[in-house]
């Protein structure tokens, strides 16, 4: 190979900032203070204890993504390998070990750090996955047998984060290597056949589940079944986002949040939150916002003139579309209640610098978007 | 753009093609959530917002003033105090222990009372409210406010509970309050009874006038929040407290009539109006502290009441059902003479005793009393006179005579646990005891005992029937009562009797009322027509009545030659005590009825009683005077 025929111009720093897509992190801030707005509101009017520690979060982890944008996507595809399996130790060391919260093993305590492996797997299995596929042809990457080594990488994570029991983070594994798998080339009839091979699984699946979670999908089939029990949360938060209405109930009046209706409104229901208080008008902008982010995803992906930048950068678009859908469409009926917070809005550190080291990524692929990346090691 | 090397054309277009696609799912699953936006925030926004109201705005009753119970005079009976409760509430059960602990260094709670206040919040739900401790006083209210950072969940709450300023004294009439049970809401639907701080009457007066005594529940509308706790009052009703009651009794005649008793271990006594029916004083003793029912009664506090032989809840003066024995004769002689089986010159020897076939009947005086007409036969209490009365008279005319007098019937005082005793009829013991009636049931009949029991307020009633001349007056316990904007206060006095005649022959009424007189004057109870002192009645206090004993074991005659007595058995052997009696003689007002449980002789132990009480009673004349009310009213 001849790198130097060529090879572009090295890109200078003054160049990598301008190449920094300011439009999509000024995006961003706006979503990180829509949070820090109704994470004001869900505790009251109060800036304790959510929205101040909120807004100093994403301040943090605002240097960390500009950081990752500037870091050289060949220092990512070598290391995908080695933060792919630090992450599977993580996970299995937190299925051993980890702290128990909320129902399930999600908390690894290192020092004075919390952290939540599943949230560093989701991003390690993209980087591993556009590492894979970077390196195979076309042909091989529609071959079955070159399927097999990335579907193990998907599964192992989204068994051991299933064992936690974290069923809305082994879907997003799930789906989002999927989505992966699907750019990179694997032939249609595969999908199909896995479509038809998990839905003959979904009995035995069902019998390893946990009681709460049989309940929730069983109550999400049917939220009047128990409405003060396990249909509580749906319904609450049905009531709380069709009584806001076309405009809302005003910032700081919304009743169901403030009188404590909503349960875990600061997390997994903060859209429920802000949409009762901003309505219909509120979501729509904040839907918005998202849209614009994905947008910004799939164009990056899209010009990036290398495919380990391509397949990273859509995979963090998937990743990031997953987030949103799931959370907004849980709070709203139309998916289980599994536990996924709304990223940039939602209370939470971990989520928080899982999501901002994404977007570094992604923004990365477009500041070296006509970086040359050997096929192979 | 660059040219392609190495097939990455190829790549990069499969990936444009699907990625496009993945993109154009996104897109339409995105739609598909403001869809859903749409469908709940435009389409369906009014019923949740109606629901959203539902949640947030809660209606909470506000309870009513009990009403207020007062003796004819009117002075307090039943009374509200404000009551200052520690409440507590914890948000499931957490640091519960903490705050346990903290409570028991500024209340000093002790051991029983941290262990049911834990065992009390760890099981609360929802947030309710639960009782630290009743009845604050004021430092206690103040040491909590004090430290009321330290204490979250704790609030004082201002409640009412019930008060008996007398006690004991008042505990069988009045009754008492309790929670709510569920027969309690058997035909009520009064939402108020679900609070739980509601109190409902148990016993007595507090029963009988539940209904009027509740009042309306108020109400107020106030938001809360998810766990129910208030967080402001949008709106409020307020409620009508319930009415009060003036009773007949008379609060000084009843301290002393139980005064008068408190030598004797169990009895009552029963003091009617034999014109009105008003119960001018009635007593049972043992009674009970009603103030442990207010407050909460423990487990083994209820245990020593009821396992109590004297039996200190029951009121004996409705409840109690004793032989009458000897204060039933007047009972025989009126179904005698009005049958015509006697008339009133009528004489029937007495030897001593009876024979009936192969079984005899005694007198209680072995050597007999010889000839005697009906007024003399009353006047010495013959009981041979009496078996032969009965035998001419018959079951049948016995006992419709005793039911026209009150007998084997509840009255219409109103009282709950009013028994109606026993008169034993024909069809009554065939019923019962499966056998016909006898010719020896008739002569014990005749002289009270057998089968028969009554009350005492049946024997107070028989006694002011006879004496107003027969007339069916009723006991009659409520002198008044009125809504708190209406005014209270009693009835002006009746001295003419309203209830209907009961038919019978003035002259033979006479003749028992003749019989009753001599019973003091010179019968079986002349020792009584001297007062306490050995001092002469007053002509106007002077009153007629009959003495009683019966039996509760009958001593046989070898136990009787072998000198076994009345004094010499175990107390829940011997002889009941009765006397009945009625005064003035000229022109009769008041009645009473004595039992003393186990009190061996009736002349002896329940007629100085009687006469006392009866005496006093003619002395205030409570039914002529309404000034003492109006004193009280007005102070």
């Amino acid at each position: 190979m001849s790198l130097a025929l060529d090879a572009p111009a090295p890109v200078g720093f003054a160049e990598k900032i301008w190449r920094i897509n300011w439009g999509l992190v000024l995006v961003l801030t706006a979503i990180a203070g829509v949070g820090v707005l109704a994470l004001y509101s869900a505790a009251g009017g109060r800036l304790d204890p959510w929205a101040s520690r909120h807004a100093v979060r994403y301040g943090a982890a605002f240097v960390l993504m500009l950081t990752v944008a500037l870091i050289h996507p060949k220092v990512w595809l070598a290391m995908a390998w080695p933060i792919y399996v630090v992450s599977l130790a993580l996970l299995i060391a937190v299925d051993l070990i980890g702290k128990i919260g909320m129902g399930a093993q999600r908390w690894l305590v290192i020092g004075p750090m919390q952290i939540q492996p599943s949230e560093i797997a989701k991003v390690a299995v993209i980087l591993v996955l556009a590492r894979y596929y970077h390196g195979l042809s076309k042909e091989q990457a529609s071959k079955f047998l070159y399927t097999l080594p990335p579907l193990l990488v998907i599964l192992m994570p989204v068994a051991l984060v299933m064992v936690q029991p974290d069923l809305g983070t082994a879907m997003m594994v799930l789906m989002g290597g999927g989505a992966l798998l699907f750019v990179a080339g694997v032939r249609l009839w595969m999908f199909l056949v896995a479509a038809v091979g998990a839905v003959a699984c979904l009995p035995i699946a069902w019998s390893f589940m946990h009681e709460y979670q049989r309940k929730r999908v069983l109550t999400f089939l049917d939220p009047d079944r128990d409405p003060l029990g396990a249909g509580y949360h749906i319904t609450q938060s049905k009531i709380a986002i069709g009584s806001g209405g076309l405009f809302g109930k005003g910032f700081l009046k919304g009743t169901q949040s403030s009188l404590n209706f909503l349960p875990e409104k600061q997390t997994d229901f903060i859209f429920t939150t802000f949409v009762e208080e901003w309505g219909m008008a509120g979501a729509l902008v904040l839907l918005g916002l998202f849209a614009l982010v994905l947008v910004w995803g799939f164009s990056i992906a899209l010009r990036s003139q290398h495919h380990f930048g391509r397949l990273l950068a859509l995979g963090v678009t998937a990743m990031l579309f997953l987030y949103v859908f799931i959370n907004t469409a849980m709070v709203m009926g139309l998916l289980p209640v599994v536990g996924v917070p709304l990223p940039l809005v939602s209370n939470g550190g971990t989520a928080m610098v899982s999501v901002m080291f994404a977007c570094g990524l992604l923004i990365g692929v477009n500041v070296y978007r006509d970086a040359q990346l050997p096929r192979t090691r | 753009m660059r040219p392609f090397r190495n097939g990455e054309g190829e790549r990069s277009g499969l990936f444009t093609r699907r990625a496009l696609l993945l993109a154009g799912v996104q897109g339409v699953l995105l739609s598909a959530l403001a869809g859903r936006l749409y469908q709940l925030q435009v389409l369906e926004t009014q019923r949740f917002a109606t629901l959203a109201e539902e949640n947030r705005i809660n209606l909470r009753l506000l309870p009513p003033s009990r009403g207020l119970i007062f003796d004819r005079t009117g002075q307090p009976l039943a009374v509200n105090r404000n009551n200052f409760r520690a409440m507590a509430t914890s948000d499931r059960g957490r640091g519960v222990d903490v705050l346990v602990e903290r409570l028991d260094q500024i209340l000093n709670l002790g051991e029983t009372e941290r262990n049911r206040l834990l065992r009390d919040l760890r099981r609360s739900r929802n947030a309710q409210p639960v009782v630290v401790r009743e009845n604050l006083g004021w430092e206690d209210v103040a040491r909590l406010e004090f430290n009321a950072p330290d204490l979250p969940g704790v609030f004082i709450d201002l409640g009412q509970s019930r008060d008996y300023p007398e006690g004991e004294l008042m505990s069988h009439i009045i009754g008492y309050t309790g929670r709510v049970a569920d027969e309690d809401l058997a035909g009520r639907d009064d939402p108020v009874l679900q609070l739980a701080t509601m109190r409902f009457g148990k016993k007595g007066v507090e029963r009988a006038l539940e209904d009027d005594m509740r009042g309306r529940a108020g109400a107020v509308q106030v938001e809360v929040n998810a766990v129910g706790r208030v967080v402001r009052e949008l709106d409020r009703t307020e409620g009508q407290p319930g009415s009060n009651a003036l009773l007949t009794i008379d609060l000084d005649l009843q301290r002393f009539a139980a005064e008068r008793m408190k030598d004797h271990q169990s009895g009552s006594v029963v003091v009617l109006d034999v014109i009105t029916g008003d119960v001018i004083a009635m007593a049972s003793t043992p009674g009970f502290d009603p103030s442990t029912f207010a407050r909460g009664i423990t487990q083994s506090e209820w245990r020593d009441l009821l396992e109590n032989p004297e039996r200190p809840l029951h009121n004996k003066a409705i409840a109690g059902v004793y032989p009458p024995g000897s204060t039933y004769k007047m009972v025989t002689a009126l179904a005698a003479l009005e049958s015509k089986a006697i008339d009133p010159y009528t004489r029937l020897p007495c030897v001593g005793h009876l024979e009936l076939g192969s079984i005899k009947f005694h007198c209680w005086l072995k050597g007999g009393h010889g000839s005697t007409n009906v007024v003399e036969a009353i006047t010495q209490s013959c009981d041979c006179f009496f078996y032969e009365a009965a035998r001419r008279a018959g079951i049948d005319r016995i006992s419709d005579m005793a039911f026209r007098l009150g007998f084997g019937r509840q009255s219409d005082l109103g009282l709950p646990g009013e028994s109606a005793a026993n008169q034993p009829t024909r069809a009554w013991k065939q019923e019962k005891v499966g056998k016909p009636w006898q010719h020896g049931d008739t002569f014990n009949l005749g002289i009270g005992q057998g089968y028969m029991t009554a009350t005492p307020l049946q024997l107070a009633i028989m006694t002011a029937r006879i004496a107003n001349g027969g007339y069916e007056v009723q006991p009659n316990l409520l002198l008044a009562k009125a809504t708190p904007r209406e005014e209270l206060a009693p009835p002006p006095p009746r001295d003419k009797v309203s209830a209907p005649s009961l038919r019978i022959n003035p002259q033979h009424m006479n003749l028992i009322r003749e019989g009753m007189v001599q019973v003091v004057a010179s019968g079986t109870a002349n020792h009584l027509r001297v007062d306490g002192q050995g001092r002469l009645l007053d002509p106007s206090l002077r009153f007629a009545g009959k003495t009683g004993t019966a039996q509760v074991k009958r001593i046989t005659e070898r136990e009787r030659d072998m000198g076994i007595t009345q004094a010499s058995l175990p107390w829940h052997l011997r002889h009941h005590a009765l006397f009945v009696c009625y005064g003035p003689v000229e022109n009769p007002r008041y009645a009473c009825a004595v039992i003393i449980e186990h009190g061996m002789a009736g002349g002896a132990t329940a007629g100085p009683i009687g006469r006392d009480v009866l005496v006093e009673t003619m002395k205030r004349d409570p039914s002529r005077r309404n000034d003492r009310y109006r004193k009280m009213a007005s102070r």
